[in-house]
This record gives C-alpha cells, sequence and structure tokens, in this order.
C-alpha cells in the first residue's frame, strides 16, 4: 500500500468513524490522527492548525517520556485518555453550593474565599453564579479601551489567526519535549494575550476574570505576545482548591516580550495532590518559557506551587535581546506523598544578559522536592551575570530535599553566583516560638512563610496574602 | 509562685537534674549560679518546657497548677517566660509582627482584648527605647543577623512587652560588655515587683552587682548544694567552685560508709 493510500484510507476513516459522531460531545479513550482531526474540526480551526497538531503528533510517536527528573511517575496510559469532552452541560452541574462537598467548602472557608466566588469555583451552574459575570463585563470593556487583546485561546484562533500563526510554537517548538508535543497535538483550549505597542495593561489580567477558562481542561495552551515597551501582568491559577476529574496535566506556556517590553507572570497552583497515603492527586508536566527577544526585555516567573501528586515544571527564559532579564521565584512545597521536581532554564545569548533565580523548596511528611536548574551562557553573551539562590527547608525526616544545579558558560566574562542551603524547621525556631505562647501550628506557618518571603514579596498583593494562607493549610498536620 | 520538688531529669539517657528542689516566692529574685554542666541550662529549658529534657521524677507547681503536665505555649500563657542563652533567629519574620502575635495570642488564651498595631507599636518603641534599642531592629526579621548584645535586649524587650509573673533569665549576661550589661540589668530591675518573681541563672557575679539578688543558689551536679543570701555569690568569685566540690566529695564519702 502507498502512503498516498494510506493517507486516504485514514481521511476516509475520519470521514466515516466520525461524521456521524460530530454532534457528541466526548471521543472515546484513545489518541490517533482521527482523534486530533476531530478535536480540530469540533472547535472549527483552520487547516494549517490541523497540519500543526498532527505534526506535532507524529513527533510525539517518536518520543518517549522523560525519566531523568528525581520523580516516581507511574506508567501513564495514554491510550486510556479520553482527548476531548465538551464542558459539562449547566444542567448536569450542582445546582447551588448546597450539593457541594463540604469539604470542599471548608478549605474555601480557611482561604478566606469570598462567598460568591465560592460557587464558580466549586462548579456550580453558572446561572447561579451572576457576581462574576458582571465583573467580566466591565473587565473587558476596561481592556478593550486599552487595546488589549484577552481571550480564550479558541477565540484568538477565530478572530486573531494572523498572530496566533505567527508567534505559536516559536519559544516552544511542537517537538520539543513529550509533554509539549501531546499538547500541540490534542490541546483543547486556554488564554490569548496580547499587548500593543506602548501600552501599559490597565490591570492585572487572571484567568479567574475569563469565565471560561475553568474547563480548558488537561492539556491547555496560553500565548502571551507583549509588543515593544508594552508591560502585563499576568495571574495563573488560583489559590482555591478546583475540582478536575483529570489526572494527567500537560500544558504550555509560551510568552513573548519585544523591545523594552515586560511580562510578570504569577502562577498559584494548588490542585488536588492526593490523600495522605499517596492515593490520587494530579499529574502536572507543564512547559512553560519566555522568549525576552527584544533589548531591554524582562520576563518574570513567580510561582507558588503547592498542589498536584508530581509536578515537573520549569519556567524558563531565553535572553536573546541585549541588556535582556529572566527572573525566575519559584515556592513548591511537598506534603504527605507529593513529589516536585522543578527549577528553571536561563539561557543567555544577548550581551549584558542578566538572570535571578530564588526557589524555596518547602518538604513535609514523606514530601520529595527537587530543584533542577541550568544557567547557560553563549559564547556571544558578553558580560551575562546570574545570580542563583535556592534552600531547601525540611519539616519532619521523611521527607527529601534535593539540589541539581547545572552551569553551562562559554564566555569568560559571565559572571555567575550560586547560593544554597538545606535546613530542617528548627526545633529551636518551634521551641523558641512556642514558649512565647504561639501554638506549634502558628508557629510553623509563621517560620515558613518567613522562609518564602522573597518569593512572596513578588507577587501581587491580594495573590501573597492568599498565598500566605494556602501554604498554612498545605501544611496542616505537617509537625506532630 | 514556683516550687520544685525533688526535680530528676535526663538528657539523651543522661541524668542531668539528680533531685533540684526550689521554691520561689512572690516577687523574689533568685540567683543560680554554679560550674560549666552543673546543669544550670537544663533547669531553664525543663522550666519553659523543652523536648528532649525528661523528666523522670519529682514535681513542678507554678500558681497552683501542674506545669509538666503544660505545654511550652501554655506554660508561655500562663506567665513563664525564659529569656534564652542563645536567641534563635527566624529568618523572614518581622521582629514586631512576631512579638505582637505572641502578646495577642496570650491575651487572647486569658480572654483579655488583642491589642492593635498602633497600640502595640507605640509600646513597643517606648520599651526599646528604655533598652536604648534601635528602632529599626523591630522591623528587621527576629534575630536574624543580630549582634550578641541586639540579641540580649531583644529577649528583655519581649519579656517587658509579654509582662510574666515568672521570668528565667538563662545567662543573660554572657557575651554582654559592661555598657550593654548596665541596659540589660536595668531593664530587668524596672521589671521587678511584688507580684514577678526571677530565677538568674548565670556563671558570673559581676551580674548579680546589677540585679541583686534575694537569694542566691549553688548548682553543682545536678542539685542545689548551697543557698545563701548575696555574700555567697561573692564567695564563689574569691574562691571559685572547687570548695563546693570538696565538701561535696566528702558528702558523698560520708554517705557511702
Amino acid at each position: 500500500m502507498s502512503n498516498a493510500q494510506i493517507e486516504q484510507l485514514i481521511d476516509s476513516r475520519y470521514k466515516h468513524g466520525f461524521v456521524t459522531d460530530i454532534d457528541s460531545d466526548t471521543v472515546p479513550p484513545g489518541l490517533d490522527e482521527d482523534v486530533i482531526r476531530f478535536i480540530s474540526a469540533k472547535k472549527g480551526e483552520p487547516e494549517w492548525l490541523t497540519e500543526w497538531r498532527l505534526q506535532a503528533y507524529r513527533h510525539w510517536l517518536t518520543m518517549t517520556a522523560p525519566d531523568w527528573a528525581k520523580l516516581d511517575v507511574p506508567a501513564i496510559d495514554f491510550q486510556a485518555i479520553s482527548y476531548y469532552s465538551a464542558p459539562k452541560k449547566e444542567s448536569d452541574k450542582p445546582q447551588s453550593l448546597d450539593e457541594v462537598d463540604p469539604k470542599l467548602l471548608e478549605t474555601y472557608d480557611k482561604l478566606g474565599v469570598p462567598l460568591h466566588e465560592r460557587a464558580r469555583l466549586a462548579g456550580v451552574a453558572v446561572d447561579a453564579v451572576f457576581d462574576s459575570v458582571s465583573v467580566t463585563t466591565t473587565f473587558k470593556e476596561k481592556l478593550a479601551d486599552a487595546g488589549v487583546i484577552f481571550c480564550s485561546f479558541s477565540e484568538a484562533v477565530k478572530d486573531h489567526p494572523e498572530l496566533v500563526k505567527k508567534y505559536l510554537g516559536t519559544v516552544v517548538p511542537t517537538g520539543d519535549n513529550f509533554f509539549a508535543a501531546l499538547n500541540s497535538a490534542v490541546f483543547t483550549d486556554g488564554s490569548f494575550v496580547y499587548i500593543p505597542e506602548g501600552v501599559r495593561c490597565p490591570m492585572e489580567l487572571s484567568t479567574y476574570f475569563r469565565i471560561n477558562a475553568i474547563n480548558t481542561g488537561q492539556f491547555e495552551r496560553t500565548l502571551i505576545i507583549a509588543e515593544k515597551g508594552s508591560y502585563v501582568s499576568y495571574l495563573e491559577g488560583c489559590t482555591a482548591p478546583m475540582r478536575d476529574e483529570n489526572q494527567l496535566h500537560a500544558a504550555v506556556v509560551e510568552l513573548i516580550a519585544l523591545e523594552d517590553a515586560e511580562i510578570k507572570y504569577s502562577t498559584v497552583q494548588n490542585w488536588y495532590p492526593g490523600d495522605e497515603n499517596g492515593k490520587g492527586g494530579i499529574y502536572n508536566f507543564v512547559t512553560k518559557r519566555g522568549d525576552c527577544q527584544g533589548d531591554r526585555s524582562r520576563i518574570s516567573w513567580t510561582q507558588v506551587e503547592t498542589g498536584s501528586a508530581i509536578t515537573w515544571k520549569y519556567p524558563s527564559c531565553i535572553l536573546r535581546g541585549d541588556d535582556s532579564s529572566g527572573e525566575f521565584y519559584s515556592v513548591a512545597l511537598t506534603h504527605n506523598y507529593q513529589q516536585a521536581d522543578t527549577g528553571t532554564k536561563m539561557i543567555h545569548l544577548g550581551k549584558n544578559t542578566k538572570s535571578r533565580i530564588i526557589s524555596k523548596g518547602i518538604s513535609a511528611g514523606h514530601g520529595q522536592n527537587s530543584y533542577r536548574g541550568l544557567v547557560k551562557v553563549a559564547k556571544g553573551a558578553d558580560k551575562a551575570r546570574n545570580f542563583t539562590q535556592c534552600d531547601s527547608l525540611l519539616i519532619g525526616k521523611q521527607c527529601g530535599a534535593h539540589t541539581f544545579p547545572y552551569i553551562e558558560s562559554t564566555n569568560p566574562s559571565a559572571q555567575i553566583e550560586h547560593e544554597a542551603t538545606t535546613s530542617r524547621i528548627g526545633e529551636d525556631q518551634l521551641f523558641y516560638c512556642q514558649s512565647r505562647g504561639l501554638d506549634e501550628e502558628t508557629a510553623v506557618a509563621m517560620i515558613v512563610n518567613g522562609f518564602c518571603k522573597e518569593v512572596f514579596q513578588e507577587l501581587p498583593m491580594e495573590f501573597a496574602v492568599e498565598a500566605r494562607a494556602l501554604l498554612e493549610v498545605s501544611l496542616e498536620g505537617a509537625v506532630g | 509562685m514556683l516550687k520544685i520538688d525533688n526535680l530528676h531529669v535526663e538528657v539523651d539517657g543522661k541524668k542531668i537534674l539528680k533531685g533540684l528542689s526550689l521554691t520561689v516566692e512572690p516577687g523574689q529574685v533568685h540567683a543560680v549560679m554554679g560550674p560549666n554542666g552543673a546543669g544550670k541550662s537544663t533547669l531553664g529549658n525543663v522550666l519553659a518546657g523543652r523536648d528532649g529534657f525528661e523528666v523522670i521524677e519529682g514535681s513542678i507547681e507554678f500558681l497552683g497548677q501542674d506545669l509538666l503536665t503544660m505545654g511550652p505555649d501554655e506554660r508561655a500563657i500562663a506567665g513563664l517566660f525564659l529569656a534564652f542563652q542563645y536567641p534563635v533567629a527566624i529568618p523572614g519574620v518581622n521582629n514586631a509582627y512576631f512579638l505582637r502575635t505572641a502578646l495577642n495570642a496570650q491575651r487572647v488564651a486569658r480572654g483579655e482584648p488583642e491589642l492593635d498595631a498602633m497600640g502595640f507599636l507605640k509600646m513597643a518603641r517606648e520599651q526599646a527605647g528604655a533598652l536604648e534599642m534601635d528602632d529599626k531592629l523591630l522591623q528587621r526579621a527576629v534575630n536574624d543577623g543580630f549582634s550578641g548584645g541586639e540579641k540580649k535586649r531583644n529577649e528583655i524587650l519581649q519579656m517587658a512587652m509579654l509582662q510574666p509573673r515568672l521570668a528565667v533569665l538563662d545567662e543573660t549576661d554572657s557575651g554582654l560588655d559592661i555598657d550593654a550589661l548596665r541596659i540589660v540589668s536595668e531593664g530587668v530591675n524596672r521589671l521587678r515587683d511584688a507580684q514577678r518573681s526571677m530565677i538568674v541563672i548565670t556563671h558570673y557575679q559581676r551580674l548579680l552587682d546589677h540585679i541583686v539578688p534575694d537569694l542566691v543558689h549553688v548548682l553543682a551536679d545536678g542539685r542545689i548544694v548551697a543557698s545563701g543570701d548575696k555574700s555567697l555569690a561573692l564567695k564563689l568569685e574569691q574562691e571559685g567552685y572547687a570548695w563546693l566540690r570538696e565538701a561535696d566529695l566528702s558528702e558523698q564519702t560520708r554517705m557511702a560508709s
């Protein structure tokens, strides 16, 4: 059989297999080119994007899942996953908070989530969540006035195809890594941001306000473009635990900063971490990368990772423009049987490029926490500078902290500094706090928050307050 | 106020205190002196409730309560304060915030109203001023990068703010120069009153020139081997601890025969 014949067969299978099914809401588990064509068709995508997905899929088939991280990942059966399911119908969702798991509500209470937000986070039918709709509307008007585009990825494909086509996959190519390739093939939705030249985005952009962000699913795709001299601060995620049935998450985020542009990207990740015996929990394999294309551009990643059973994530910066700078501020907490292998890559290509890495890992229970970071200075990156500080805090005796710093420099004028500390939450510190009248949980929370201070101060104010509360909730029962 | 009766304490399986008894009445200041390794710091740690100091015999009664059944935070709330020999640094935690949280935790537990940020700061600044402490230390992280003298002043500041019923000062004089010693001692003396008691643990008599005790005890080999007034401290200063060891030895010899 010739190639052409095979293709024809595949095409016909697609036609006959799915034509009648195209109105159905879910594809059966499994992944092949038909499924990808189905997803693309379902979303009404242009031909080039379908092809882009297929090419990613073909590349993915030749790849194997990475095993170099210090993670114990159970085998994932990629044929057992359903790659498309339409959002739940409103009538299938809980109709009021009375129908929501009381445990979830208890956590919202501890985190101080506003009452009107709880319904939306718990997945209550939209009709019941009137407040956030009005918030979204005023928000959109304000952004439109500034010329900022902030929409779902699907909308961007329809309304701004030229921008999507120009930038999609330029920072994280389809074949970049196993999970990025998978995401490129099957991504369902995500966010798109475009800040025009010289515009300072008038507010923090948050997925919180994008009402359809809730059902972006397990393969999320985000693309942010900051034109010359523009500025945007983007907040991803939410401190409150969200309901999610999907175990595997593989998101891709691409940031592009042109001349003198600045992007601040903050994440709070609090997905289900599994129970205290290590059962269940989300596997989170994320590829995040920013391209400081323009001279004097600046990208800063701040992340607070407290959720997921497994976290595999290295938000990175390519410092291409001269005098560009990249920053990475991270707090990663693993409790019970959670595992995290996270860090960053700073690739210095331009002259006088600067990078700064502050990583704070906290391990409690049987948690395993690794920092993995690469600082690479290319030949032409004269006078590149990097400062790295990674600190680990251990709570209890069964947890682990590991540091894997890699430095590759081919330019003798580079200046690279690395500092690392590991400390156990001191019995001394705990006793000192308690001897002043603080109970053990308050004392632990205070010590841990102090440890994370340098990262929290990079977060927007309200986010920082939430992050502090989140650490306290996540550490409940960590001591004693 | 405090009644310690026949206290035996082990640390890592090693006996440190071997039948220590001590009674402190309201308003009294007791000095506990003794050679290195006698168990002076162990006494302070046991009173404050530190883990790893195992009481195998004896009792401690504090303001009518059984102290040994209480956690360290409960003891603080009941009015016990330990000024640490080596105050602990807590990086990233604002000193004023730490102290206010502790003070309000104690007030709430005692059913008193919380002190607001303004009221607290005014009071803290006054007390810090009296200790000739730089205001800036209130806004730095707890004991982080503090000099030895700053740490000790910070302990006394905490004591002044928390207003305990019984304060145990564990070698508060160590690492202080003459001026700092005077300032810290004055701070302690200001807190002396008829309702508040203190146990001053020290290696040197010079502290007792500034904080004049009502009673002086000598701790050796886990027990109090001599008690007396201030003149006992002077005798120790002149003659050292050797005569006590001899007396102790002869006593042991007597007991053995």
